[in-house]
């Protein structure tokens, strides 16, 4: 789908990150890296660190962290909150929603419309688009989106394709009617036929979790997960990315009726450097616009990366004049999209470091 | 050629790439392999891989490999 939407502004951004920072150096030895090759790969794709939750700490943790901190100083008042949408793949449970355990833990009225959305990489702007849509019904009330994951509860240890990349946050973006703003530009495709590219098997209706599932098992290619575990198909992702991405938003950009140049910052999910750079270079956008250092600091926190790259590189720009951006994420689903907006003129844009 | 096989010689110095007819089938490179061969190729020859050639089949030998050298602006 592709469409416009009037005067929704994003008014605030916070990251909740783990206090935990995992060098990569103390990990490789799970994995079967060479001494060379880990260096190459420090390079090359980003593995430099990454934050990771503790073992008892749950997607909502995080959520309640920020949102208490939020709403402790002032930065959000209860009574103006509408709606609440948590984006997750890796909720509390299946029931309650985590939604639900949040609007509970930081005391939001009962009047607040709870939601989880189930959806991971391209989590914010699938949130934004159900925050945009509510915000047609909630006058001027805020909705609260909120990307979290604690992923590296589902990838397995020893999976050199995806556990140095992944990192755990919860991102919260208060969300706003506000009147004149400039329209937002939305565009998103799926495509279920190669969901199977990123998947966890068990933990469902269809495979429900056993001793079986939890088994560790080797791939034939140095790593090591369970059914339980998330499994990605890296050579398959990376193609995705290059051939379907770059079209997605040129299009969008040509729905918006501007050109590359019109856009201040390209601001993309985060899977890893050497993709970035592949998929920077098809667009043909300058470098110096495109932020790419969150794998290598944080790791990628699914949904959350958008607002959490935000947050660590583009904080002063956003509590100054608006700026105009083109954000694009793309993942499991598989989903990709883009949406052309302006940022800026936040009230708040902030990392909190979360003892979760 | 001699370049492409010395850089292959640094990337997995443990085989033996004459006795492959393709590398990816038969384990000599795996999928970070191919990435980090990608990154020595640009620097080596100073140009950028099509996105779309970061396949497998792209480097398979010797041959598809400098075909891709080629193909992306690179004097083999």
């Amino acid at each position: 789908m592709i469409a416009t939407f009037y005067g929704k502004k994003v008014t605030g951004m916070l990251a909740a990150l783990p206090q935990n920072v995992v060098p990569f150096e103390d990990e490789v030895s799970n994995y079967s890296f060479s001494e060379k090759q880990t260096l190459r790969l420090k390079k090359i794709m980003g593995y430099k660190q990454h934050r990771i939750a503790k073992p008892e700490t749950a997607t909502s943790d995080l959520c309640i962290a920020g949102m208490e901190r939020l709403l402790s100083t002032g930065k959000l008042n209860a009574d103006d909150i509408g709606a609440l949408i948590v984006v997750t793949i890796t909720p509390d449970h299946f029931m309650p929603h985590t939604s639900n355990i949040v609007q509970s833990k930081c005391n939001l009225p009962h009047s607040v419309l709870c939601m989880d959305i189930s959806q991971g990489c391209a989590g914010f702007l699938i949130g934004l688009l159900q925050a945009f849509m509510l915000l047609e019904h909630l006058g001027n009330k805020k909705v609260i989106l909120i990307n979290a994951d604690v992923l590296s509860h589902k990838v397995s240890k020893a999976d050199r394709n995806s556990y140095p990349l992944i990192g755990d946050c919860a991102s919260i973006a208060v969300v706003e009617n506000v009147a004149n703003w400039a329209p937002a530009y939305l565009n998103i495709y799926m495509d279920g036929s190669r969901g199977g590219m990123l998947e966890i098997p068990a933990g469902g209706s269809r495979m429900p979790c056993t001793i079986e599932t939890a088994r560790l098992q080797d791939d034939g290619e140095g790593n090591l997960r369970s059914l339980d575990n998330m499994r990605m198909d890296g050579a398959g992702v990376f193609q995705f990315v290059q051939t379907d991405v770059p079209p997605m938003i040129m299009e969008t950009l040509e729905y918006a009726k501007m050109e590359k140049e019109d856009i201040n910052w390209f601001l993309f999910h985060q899977p890893n450097r050497f993709m970035l750079r592949k998929l920077v270079e098809k667009l043909e956008v300058p470098t110096c616009k495109v932020p790419m250092d969150e794998v290598e600091n944080f790791g990628n926190p699914s949904g959350a990366s958008i607002p959490l790259l935000i947050a660590s590189d583009l904080a002063e720009t956003m509590l100054s004049g608006n700026t105009r951006c083109c954000l694009s994420a793309f993942g499991e689903g598989l989903c990709w999209g883009a949406i052309v907006l302006d940022l800026g003129g936040m009230d708040f844009c902030e990392m909190l470091v979360t003892d979760c | 050629m001699k370049r492409i096989c010395d850089l292959l010689q640094e990337l997995r110095p443990e085989f033996d790439y004459r006795e492959s007819k393709d590398f990816a089938r038969d384990g000599y490179l795996d999928s970070f392999d191919l990435i980090s061969l990608v990154t020595m190729l640009e620097e080596n020859y100073g140009i950028l891989i099509d996105a779309l050639d970061i396949v497998p089949s792209s480097f398979a030998s010797v041959e598809t490999i400098a075909e891709v050298v080629r193909k992306n602006g690179g004097k083999v």
